[in-house]
């Protein structure tokens, strides 16, 4: 129970055990409650949709890649992927809207300054391309408009895939405005590896090498981006390591080795194959829900709030300060 | 006053905005003394110490107005010779009778003048004191002995300086356990704040009033100021800030039992036989109580009209008489006995509003019938299906033979009418809107309720019902409702003359039946026929007494006796302070308000020997509702517990008196062991008194409303408080292992409640005594029904009142506490029997003199 | 971002009345909590439910869907250098928060529906019959003012009385505070009153006021509700700099355009020289 006199010294924290790698800064704060609003976005609602965005987009890309080498079967299959993971994700955000209805309030007007209009946009263009792409393909009809919806979907593809990074940095929430500059090649990053680690799934015998290869370029985009972010955050970054976001992007880091060398030393035999496959895949899926749980954490925190920005107040102090009253 | 007066604080922080200090004395650090300059932290119920040495400061360092205490003051008046103080007699006046607990006060009378004052066990059980709470309490005939250089010592001002002689700053952190220093500081403000060019003003309310000396807080108070010469001056005097909205309207024109309206007082079995021997025995017969009988016959002729003739005394015989002392508390007492058998509570929570509460139900649940009258069903129209003795099992609803009838009220905004507020300014209210459904006004009910009575009464001949029959019971009603018409009443208050056109002043009131008159005070309220009340005309478009804002009573003075904010000789004291001063040109009063005084008497003005009333009054005399027109530092009569203020400690008290072998007020009122329900426990000195080591202290939250009828079932205020809790210092938490936010039980002999806990340093544990001593701090707005619930505080007041107007000391009580919550049904029984033998309580414990 | 602009213009208004907001300055707050309870009155808004919550007299504990005045209690014991404050002495600050209705309001700008939008008088308000619930505006606040409300999923905040506004009345907590803590006008007017109240009472030996959000320059190109605090923002549970999420948008956009087409390139380079 908070004890009287608020706006204690040092705070209380009430999130996750761990030590936090960044020592403790002294901060003040009102009853050690959060400044911020966090996230009322639901999980896996949410989650679930940055991952299925994200694995949508990238396999529509790959999908116009195997069809234009005349992969055809790797091409329908990931076209399939694409549609049904849009699918499911859509599902997932009308059902957080709570009435369906409402979905449409969405088009009322265009917004460049709401990532959420815009994707909304981007929604509404990419999903019927998709599905016409894979109606096609799977019908075997229709050629022009295969290759029209195929096309564009491997266009809208990689918007839908990294959007979602500007959705949830274009917020106050410090674990993701902060992280701005690295999320999209986070998010492309993962959405390469979730695509490439399906797509050795499914794609037939001789086709899953540009699956392969797209994964592990994926992976390694992923890597690299999450290591700059963390180091360029420092406190912020704190959350990515704690509490179940924590335990998400290390089962993420994990999957991810695990995943790509079974893909790798295991690339003759199918059934090894698909599982490293499976494993990239889970390793995006648990990325996504780490960054989401992460951002939830650094809102719940005062302290995520307070020292940064006390600290950008500090060096503008230095560098002379802006007119106060 | 931020808590409980939050509307009338905004002029506090006017005042503060233009430079004023704002100073506050509470036990408590309240949202008040958040905006204070100074907050002083005391031991509830030890204020008399620390004003009284404000008082000493004030005499010692020579800080007093002189030429307005020798001018305006009995400071230079001669006390007899066989009068004898507490410095004398170890706390204690002479003409004390333990027996009866009462003063016979002729000792304390001026030389010269003989034997005046009045019987003080009378006053005591009638209460005069209220009535003579607007002045003329009467003192002797003749000229009073005086020496105006005030060194004789037996003059009131040498009596007073011996009798605060032992208030000193040593003894303030004695037995108030406030720093010397924080003390000195408050004294230096307020001196260094008063004389010539500047006042200073006092505002106080129930924490200064429920105690066994309540009343002699406020003449501490009132001393203390008189010697400042801050009354009867702009920026000064005593503010009593009120209570209910119209609380103030509610003594003037009284809910009391004990006075008429206007502090007329009650007449008396046996004592008053007819309107002379009343008159004779209560007026004065100088100052304006001297013109009573002309308010009285007035009062009389607005009752019963036609039916009041010279020749049948105007019907004085009419009127009930008093046969004791019929209080609230005494009430209750009469009703467990089995004595009173009907009961209206209009707008009253007792069961939970009322200390010592248990005996209200249970004094209820003896009554053959009661009607409650309120906008929800507060605790006191259901505690015979849900109160505390249904759980306990004290009482079972089938064997209650009480009536209980449920009639819901109209609200103020849905009715005209008038509030009077604690500046004695008459405000009028327009109703909003209807009363939903079958809510009506007290006054339809009062009016509707008299016509279904008359006409069962008018075919008696029975002259006990003449009293009914004749009165005047004839207003004019309106509407869907037959909603009377407020406004015929105000007429009828403010009154008319022979012509039946509308009085203007109370000096118009005549005592030969050629004038009516509701309440003398309020004559003028109407004046012209045009509701004055209802003038609301900005302040920006006035001068800045603001007289066209409302209707102040009386005469639309809005500073009483202002007489004195100009020197004996009719000039203001200082430009600065200019209110009202003689136009030696125009030979008359004049100034910014309406001049407190006869309008063309001069200041050299020097009264014939045998004049009478305000005739007596000379040009010097500015205090002209007292008999002397002068202000009492020292006060011959109308006090039932002494002339001069003086410590006690409560009824209940970790400490001995520091100040004299006295402990307690000798003349306090206690009400009996009332079978077993009213136990005092043991104070300091006395066995077993530490089994109720702290100091208990009850007080509002500014999000309630007193017994919470109006803020218990309003979502909006209740989620702002939504549960009763007990404020206590880390010290006695971590004393008693109370746990913030946890829960406590808080015991006396009286119950046992519970509370959330809230540990906060705003209840400071002070060192009296050279002991530490917590304070334990009790809302008392909660109870068990409405949106918001709670125990109630009340469960554990006792009742030992003031002597004077039997108000409940529930500001300074012992009490236990323990963590965790309390028993439930008989088991918290048991909890506060064992509490009881712990201590060793007994039906005499804590009932010396 | 520009200077200040008048909010109110530069979405387009044409000859709009000048910008209002609030000074509230705490500093003459008495913890009343009659803001609270008027804004409920006239913008009907639910209780928040009956809790105690041991934060002093604070149980409201912060601005939400169901509460759009919120009172902040902070008991404390401070070095107060007033010429009548030793150090240590008990202070209790109170504080009555609202939305900021923020020059450059993030809630607005990230609201996909346009059910936020940006009034007249240069205030912020959310149309009830717009919003979808989506959330977006909630996280998207710097200060954690709007809320969503559990029920019916959509968010809620104070409006500034739009509807008071429209027919030339003051917002209805404004019109019930006492002792003028909340003073509502022309923005320029209060500004310029709020400098002189801060130069008064450092004047008057009260070093540690200091003003809150008045500041065009500020990440939020100056708040249209600001304060007189006592004490750091934080203590009162507000962000000491807030920064409207948005002003980073612009980057964001580039770089999430550069992401989209590196992950084309790691497809292209996923085919290339495979068989
Ligand atoms: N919000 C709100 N306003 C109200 C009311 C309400 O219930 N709620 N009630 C109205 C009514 S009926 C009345 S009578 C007035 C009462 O107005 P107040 O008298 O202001 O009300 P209380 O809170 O009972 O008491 C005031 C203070 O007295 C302090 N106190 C206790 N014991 C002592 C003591 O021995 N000495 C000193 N110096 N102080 C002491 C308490 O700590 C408390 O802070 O308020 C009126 N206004
Ligand atoms: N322990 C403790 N006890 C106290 C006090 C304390 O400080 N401490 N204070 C004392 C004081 S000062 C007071 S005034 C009393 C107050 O105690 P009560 O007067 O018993 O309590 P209230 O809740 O004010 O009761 C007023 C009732 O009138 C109703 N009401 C309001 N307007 C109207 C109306 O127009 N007509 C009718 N018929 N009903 C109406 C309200 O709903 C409410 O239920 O408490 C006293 N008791
Ligand atoms: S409740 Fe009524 S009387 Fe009390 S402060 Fe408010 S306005 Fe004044
Ligand atoms: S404070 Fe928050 S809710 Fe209010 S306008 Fe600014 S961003 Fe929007
Ligand atoms: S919740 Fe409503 S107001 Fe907020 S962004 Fe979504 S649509 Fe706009
Ligand atoms: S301006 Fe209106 S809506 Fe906003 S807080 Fe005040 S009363 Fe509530
Ligand atoms: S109404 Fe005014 S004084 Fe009362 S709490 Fe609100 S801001 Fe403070
Ligand atoms: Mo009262």
């Amino acid at each position: 129970m908070t004890p009287p006199g608020g706006g204690g010294r040092g705070g209380k924290r009430r999130s996750g055990g761990e030590e936090p790698v960044v020592p403790k800064a002294e901060f003040t704060s009102y009853y050690g409650l959060p400044i911020l609003n966090g996230p009322v976005w639901r999980s896996p609602d949410i989650p679930g949709y940055l991952f299925l965005g994200g694995l949508a987009g990238a396999s529509s890309v790959l999908a116009a890649g195997a069809q234009f080498t005349g992969r055809r079967e790797l091409a329908t299959r990931t076209k399939v992927v694409a549609t049904a993971a849009i699918a499911l994700g859509a599902v997932g955000l009308v059902n957080d809207l709570g009435r369906p209805s409402r979905f449409f309030n969405m088009l009322r007007v265009f917004k460049p300054t709401s990532p959420m209009s815009v994707g909304s946009w981007l929604l509404a263009a990419y999903g019927p391309v998709t599905v016409l792409a894979s109606a096609t393909a799977v019908v075997e009809r229709f050629p022009r408009v295969d290759i029209a919806a195929t096309a564009s979907a491997a266009l809208f593809g990689p918007a839908i895939a990294t959007y979602t990074a500007a959705l949830i940095s274009d917020t106050a929430v410090p674990a993701w405005h902060d992280a701005y500059r690295e999320m999209p090649f986070v998010f492309a990053g993962s959405s390469a590896t979730a695509a490439g680690g399906i797509g050795l799934v499914c794609a037939p015998g001789g086709q899953s090498a540009p699956a392969l290869r797209l994964a592990l370029i994926g992976a390694a985009m992923e890597a690299v981006a999450i290591r700059r972010m963390q180091r360029r955050m420092g406190l912020t970054a704190e959350p990515y390591q704690q509490g179940i976001a924590g335990r998400n992007m290390g089962a993420a880091r994990s999957l991810t080795i695990a995943g790509a060398a079974a893909a790798v030393l295991g690339h003759r035999h199918r059934g090894v194959r698909a599982l490293g496959g499976v494993a990239l895949a889970a390793a995006s899926a648990f990325t996504r829900f780490g960054v989401f749980e992460a951002g939830k954490q650094s809102a719940k925190d005062p302290r995520y709030t307070v020292v940064p920005q006390r600290g950008r107040l500090a060096s503008l102090e230095a560098s002379g300060p802006r007119p106060t009253s | 006053m931020a808590e409980c007066h939050p509307v009338g604080f905004q002029w506090v922080m006017e005042a503060k905005a233009r430079g004023a200090k704002l100073i506050h004395v509470d036990p408590r650090f309240t949202r008040t003394s958040a905006l204070a300059d100074v907050h002083v932290s005391l031991r509830a119920g030890s204020d008399i110490v620390f004003l009284g040495a404000i008082i000493r400061y004030v005499l010692e360092h020579e800080q007093y107005f002189r030429d307005y205490v020798v001018a305006y003051t009995n400071g230079p008046v001669l006390l007899r010779d066989d009068f004898r103080d507490t410095e004398d007699l170890d706390g204690v006046f002479s003409g004390f009778d333990p027996e009866g607990r009462s003063y016979d006060t002729s000792s304390w009378q001026y030389e010269g003048a003989d034997d005046g004052g009045d019987d003080a066990s009378a006053a005591k059980d009638a209460a005069q004191a209220e009535s003579h709470g607007s002045g003329g309490a009467p003192v002797g005939e003749g000229e009073p002995r005086r020496d105006d250089t005030m060194q004789h010592p037996r003059c009131v001002f040498q009596v007073l300086k011996r009798h605060f002689s032992r208030y000193t700053p040593e003894m303030v952190e004695e037995a108030c356990g406030v720093p010397q220093d924080a003390f000195l500081r408050v004294c230096e403000m307020i001196a260094s704040n008063s004389g010539r060019d500047r006042t200073t003003a006092f505002a106080y309310a129930v924490g200064w009033t429920q105690h066994t000396v309540g009343v002699q807080y406020i003449r501490t108070a009132a001393i203390l100021q008189t010697l400042l010469g801050n009354i009867g001056r702009p920026g000064g005097g005593i503010l009593a800030l009120r209570g209910h909205a119209s609380i103030q309207g509610s003594t003037d024109i009284p809910t009391l039992f004990n006075i008429l309206p206007g502090y007329i007082a009650m007449p008396h079995a046996h004592k008053h036989e007819d309107l002379d021997s009343f008159i004779e025995a209560e007026a004065a017969t100088k100052g304006y109580w001297g013109n009573m009988r002309a308010y009285m016959v007035s009062l009389l002729k607005a009752y019963y009209g036609d039916a009041a003739r010279p020749d049948n005394d105007f019907c004085f015989d009419y009127l009930p008489r008093l046969t004791g002392n019929h209080s609230t508390y005494e009430t209750v007492r009469e009703q467990m006995k089995g004595a009173c058998s009907g009961y209206f509570l209009m707008g009253e929570n007792p069961a939970v509003g009322s200390a010592n509460a248990k005996m209200q139900r249970l004094g209820m649940a003896k009554l053959d019938w009661l009607v409650v009258r309120d906008f929800s069903l507060i605790e006191s129209a259901t505690w015979w299906k849900d109160g505390p003795e249904i759980e306990s099992g004290e009482l079972r609803t089938d064997d209650i033979a009480t009536e209980v009838f449920f009639l819901p009220a109209a609200a103020h905004t849905e009715k005209n009418g008038t509030f009077t507020n604690t500046q004695r300014l008459l405000q009028w209210h327009h109703a909003a809107v209807e009363p939903q459904g079958d809510a009506r006004s007290e006054l339809w009910f009062m009016y509707h309720l008299g016509l279904r009575i008359r006409e069962k009464l008018a075919a008696s001949t029975d002259a006990m019902d003449r009293p009914v029959l004749d009165l005047t019971w004839d207003y004019p009603t309106k509407g869907r409702l037959a909603e009377p018409d407020a406004e015929a009443v105000l007429a009828e208050i403010n009154g008319w003359g022979a012509d039946h056109a509308p009085l203007s002043a109370s000096t118009e009131l005549r005592d030969d039946g050629s004038t009516t008159c509701g309440c003398w005070i309020y004559c003028g309220a109407y004046a012209g026929g045009t509701n004055q009340t209802a003038r609301r005309k900005p302040g920006s478009d006035q001068s800045w007494v603001a007289p066209e804002w409302g209707w102040a009573w009386p005469a639309n003075r809005r500073i009483l006796y202002n007489r004195a904010s100009a020197d004996p000789d009719g000039r203001p004291w200082s430009d600065r302070k200019a209110y009202v001063w003689w136009d030696a040109g125009e030979k008359k009063w004049t100034g910014h308000d309406v001049p407190d005084f006869e309008a063309d008497k001069p200041p050299d003005h020097v009264p014939a020997p045998d004049a009478k009333g305000p005739d007596a009054i000379g040009g010097r005399d500015p205090f002209v509702m007292q008999v002397d027109g002068k202000a009492w530092l020292f006060a011959p009569a109308g006090l039932t517990d002494g002339p001069l203020p003086t410590h006690y400690e409560p009824q209940e008290s970790p400490f001995a008196n520091a100040l004299y072998g006295q402990l307690r007020n000798p003349a306090r009122q206690l009400t009996d062991a009332s079978g077993g329900h009213n136990l005092y426990h043991p104070s300091d000195g006395e066995p077993a008194s530490d089994v109720f080591p702290y100091v208990a202290t009850t007080y509002r939250l500014t999000e309630h409303h007193t017994a919470g009828g109006m803020s218990r079932w309003q979502p909006y205020l209740s989620e702002l408080q939504p549960e009763m809790f007990c404020e206590v210092s880390p010290e006695l938490a971590a004393e008693r292992g109370l746990e913030h936010a946890g829960w406590a039980t808080i015991v006396t002999a009286r119950g046992a409640i519970e509370a959330r806990v809230l540990v906060t340093d705003r209840v400071a544990s002070l060192t009296v005594a050279g002991r530490r001593v917590h304070q334990v701090g009790l809302p008392y707005h909660w109870g068990p029904n409405g949106y918001s619930t709670g125990d109630a505080a009340n469960e554990l007041a006792h009742l030992s009142l003031d002597p004077n107007v039997h108000i409940q000391e529930v500001k300074a009580f012992t009490c236990d506490v323990q963590p965790g919550r309390r028993p439930r049904g008989r088991a918290r029984l048991a909890l506060v029997d064992e509490y009881r033998r712990r201590a060793g309580i007994t039906e005499a414990t804590g009932r010396e003199p | 971002m520009p200077l200040d602009p008048d909010p109110a213009t530069s979405v387009g208004y044409t000859d709009h009345p000048d910008r209002v907001g609030f000074f509230t300055d705490t500093t003459l707050c008495i913890g009343c909590k009659a803001c609270e309870v008027a804004c409920k009155e006239w913008n009907h808004v639910p209780d928040d439910g009956l809790k105690l919550t041991g934060m002093s007299y604070d149980n409201t504990v912060s601005l939400s869907a169901d509460s759009w005045r919120h009172v902040a209690f902070v008991e404390q014991h401070k070095p107060v250098a007033q010429e009548d404050g030793g150090p240590g002495e008990l202070r209790w600050l109170m504080a009555s928060d609202v939305c900021k209705h923020c020059t450059h309001a993030a809630c607005l700008d990230v609201c996909p529906t346009g059910s936020l939008f940006r009034t007249e008088f240069g205030t912020v308000v959310v149309q009830e019959d717009i919003c979808n619930g989506c959330g977006y505006c909630i996280p998207a606040c710097p200060y954690g003012v709007i809320d969503q409300r559990k029920d019916d999923g959509r968010a809620w905040k104070c409006t500034m009385c739009y509807d008071r506004l429209g027919v030339g009345l003051e917002p209805a907590c404004a019109k019930a505070c006492p002792t003028d803590s909340i003073q509502f006008g022309l923005l320029d007017d209060l500004r310029a009153r709020a400098h002189d109240r801060v130069d008064a009472l450092h004047a008057a030996g009260v070093p540690e006021a200091r003003l809150y959000g008045h500041d065009p320059t500020d990440g939020v190109g100056g708040a249209g509700a600001f304060f007189l605090l006592l004490d750091e923002p934080e203590v009162y549970g507000m962000p000491p700099d807030p920064v409207v999420t948005t002003r980073d948008l612009p980057e964001m956009w580039k770089r999430v355009g550069t992401a989209a087409v590196a992950l084309v390139g790691a497809a292209i380079a996923a085919f290339v020289g495979t068989s």
